[in-house]
């Protein structure tokens, strides 16, 4: 393990509760972790036991209805109330970047230009280069001048995760990552995600429901009807 | 850096069938604007040459239907009534005339012209008078008569071409077996003169049996006299009609009137049909693109951000649309002209739609407001997603 002692995100009785009707349904149901700068976490669990409510708070893409949130030194929200919307907005484009299930390439656009989307709207400099760089480590660079449709689903995911590094972010939010793969580009997704993890020093979170993925994590957290499921595993099996 | 035009103008090319057919839709919203505006800037100016090339900006002629002695000063054409020649002594007198000239206007159904026949009109003027009213004329070969009994004629260009006459030649009056000889005919002017034939007013007279008979005084006014003024004296003259520029000028565009106010409502649905187009097409393709706009934000984006690129998508397909509308309505200028001309009650000569640049420029004006009028609800749309809900969608 390659993480350093800085906790990087701080959570502190997070709970989210929807509504439906008259029916409360807590998603996440008290929730406390810490993660620390350079760990490597994945969250399993039965589907509606919480993890994408969870990585959503924790990304910034949803507030909690109650609970504490420290984003790298910075309360995001406190007591269920969040920071602005523009605030938000600031942090994920300066702390994470994502990755989903589905790549979301924009058809029209070349690899290089899905890879660039993100500086559309934003200028950082020496962004050109962290491009090339970013192209070159996931092994993309000769396909940068082709179009989505022309790669495979593998590359599509490489394309996608590429462009979800060029801001040089903290925390990697990875949410099902390989739900679109076969077994053998989900294997080689994991290791790509490995490598970032150990190569770049980015904190990576993990959400499958791929046991042979999770296991590639420093730790493994195991959820169920919106609570931490005990025990935690660390990389070795070890409760 | 890619930048925001880039990826707006390449989400277009996701739909092109639909991007396309919006811009064409814009492109026809636009040309029917760029041809009525070109129309009304046209008619108008047509109509104000037409007028000044009469060389006098007023006619007294025998109380009649107004609208007949418009047409009688601008296109030819026979007064009901007659006035005597003596009120042309009479009119001169009065302070403010600078100059004047007797007219007779003749017309004779001649059964060889054309197909099956058509009326000759025969202008009889004052050899003294008329050409120094009309200075402007210009001779294309020979020159005015100067004998006020001479058996000549002085044809107008498009009747020479129709009459295939050249000076020298005899032209036969159909129905009076008098031949007058063509002594000059005149450049093209663009006017009614075009299709007149001139003769001295005696000569008119004597052939028409209508001695002493007039049917319009031209008047030439002096710059420093009060029109209104005197036109009220040149009413209280017995039994004329005073038909002044402006009057004209107010005659022929309520007759228009009707014409434009059609075509204004045409033009007025098309570009209604074609915001309704726009709004539609960017609200479709913001509603495919939902999770897509999601991702963006998560990216970074801001609301401004994802407004501006659904914003500046509507704006190249109003500009794409209003530039084709303009370089079709440039393209079929003289088409429009063509079916205006069988849509109005009166044409004037020369060029009925002027487009120019500054025409052009007020279209693509207009257009681009259009397009950030219509934008403004998508782009609002769009710029509400919010990253989580995009997201969901995709939740197990």
């Amino acid at each position: 393990m390659t993480a350093n002692s800085q906790k990087v995100i701080e959570a502190t009785h997070l709970v989210k509760i929807y509504r439906r009707g008259s029916e409360e349904i807590p998603a996440v149901n008290d929730i406390s972790l810490s993660i620390q700068a350079g760990e490597f976490v994945s969250f399993v669990g039965p589907s509606g036991s919480g993890k994408t409510t969870l990585i959503n708070i924790l990304g910034c893409l949803d507030n909690p209805t109650s609970g504490k949130l420290v984003l790298a030194g910075r309360t995001v929200v406190e007591n269920g109330a969040a920071l602005s919307e523009a605030k938000l907005t600031k942090i994920r484009r300066e702390i994470f970047g994502y990755i989903f299930q589905k790549f979301y390439l924009i058809p029209t656009l070349t690899v290089i230009e899905n890879v660039m989307l993100p500086f559309t709207f934003y200028e950082k400099p020496g962004a050109k280069k962290e491009v090339e760089r970013i192209l070159n480590l996931m092994e993309i660079d000769h396909r940068k001048d082709h179009l989505p449709g022309q790669i495979s689903g593998g590359e599509m995911q490489r394309v996608a995760i590429a462009r979800a590094l060029v801001n040089r972010p903290q925390i990697v939010l990875a949410d099902e990552p390989t739900g679109n793969l076969d077994t053998r580009r989900s294997q080689e997704i994991g290791i790509l995600l490995q490598q970032l993890n150990q190569q770049e020093g980015l904190t990576i979170i993990l959400v499958t429901h791929n046991p042979a993925l999770a296991r590639m994590a420093h730790r493994t957290v195991e959820l169920k009807d919106g609570k931490i499921y005990s025990p935690v595993y660390t990389q070795d099996g070890q409760a | 850096m890619i930048k925001i035009l880039k990826v707006a103008y390449k989400n277009l090319l996701r739909k092109k069938t639909r991007s396309g057919l919006t811009i064409i839709g814009i492109g026809l919203a636009a040309w029917v604007l760029v041809s009525l505006l070109g129309f009304n800037k046209g008619y108008e100016s047509s109509l104000n040459r037409d007028i000044d090339n009469l060389g006098f900006q007023m006619i007294v002629t025998a109380k009649g239907c107004p609208y007949e002695a418009a047409t009688l000063m601008l296109k030819g054409g026979t007064g009901l009534r007659y006035m005597p020649g003596s009120i042309t002594e009479q009119i001169a007198k009065e302070p403010e005339v600078e100059a004047v000239t007797s007219m007779l206007m003749q017309a004779v159904f001649d059964p060889n012209k054309g197909e099956s026949g058509g009326y000759s009109a025969y202008l009889g003027v004052d050899p003294a008078t008329f050409p120094q009213m009309k200075s402007f004329l210009e001779f294309k070969q020979g020159a005015w008569f100067t004998d006020p009994d001479a058996m000549e004629a002085v044809l107008g260009y498009e009747a020479a071409e129709l009459e295939q006459r050249e000076v020298g030649d005899l032209l036969l009056i159909a129905d009076k077996e008098v031949a007058v000889k063509v002594v000059g005919i005149l450049k093209r002017t663009g006017t009614q003169d075009d299709g007149t034939i001139f003769l001295p007013l005696r000569s008119v007279q004597k052939i028409f049996g209508a001695k002493d008979e007039l049917t319009g005084v031209g008047i030439k006014v002096k710059k420093e006299a009060d029109m209104p003024q005197f036109e009220e004296k040149m009413y209280k003259l017995p039994d004329v009609q005073v038909v002044s520029l402006s009057q004209v000028k107010q005659t022929i565009m309520t007759l228009v009137s009707t014409a434009k106010v059609m075509v204004f409502s045409i033009a007025l649905i098309a570009i209604l049909i074609s915001v309704v187009g726009v709004i539609n097409t960017i609200l479709m393709s913001v509603m495919e693109r939902f999770q897509e706009i999601g991702i963006l934000k998560s990216m970074g984006a801001t609301a401004w951000d994802v407004f501006t690129l659904i914003w500046v998508e509507t704006l190249i397909l109003c500009i794409s649309g209003g530039m084709i509308g303009a370089t079709l309505a440039l393209a079929t200028a003289k088409l429009t002209e063509v079916l205006v001309r069988q849509l109005l009650p009166y044409a004037p000569s020369g060029g009925l739609v002027q487009i120019d640049l500054s025409l052009i420029a007020l279209t693509l004006g207009v257009v681009i407001l259009i397009g950030l009028l219509s934008g403004v609800y998508p782009s609002w749309k769009a710029g509400r997603v919010r990253p989580l809900d995009a997201i969901r969608s995709q939740v197990e």
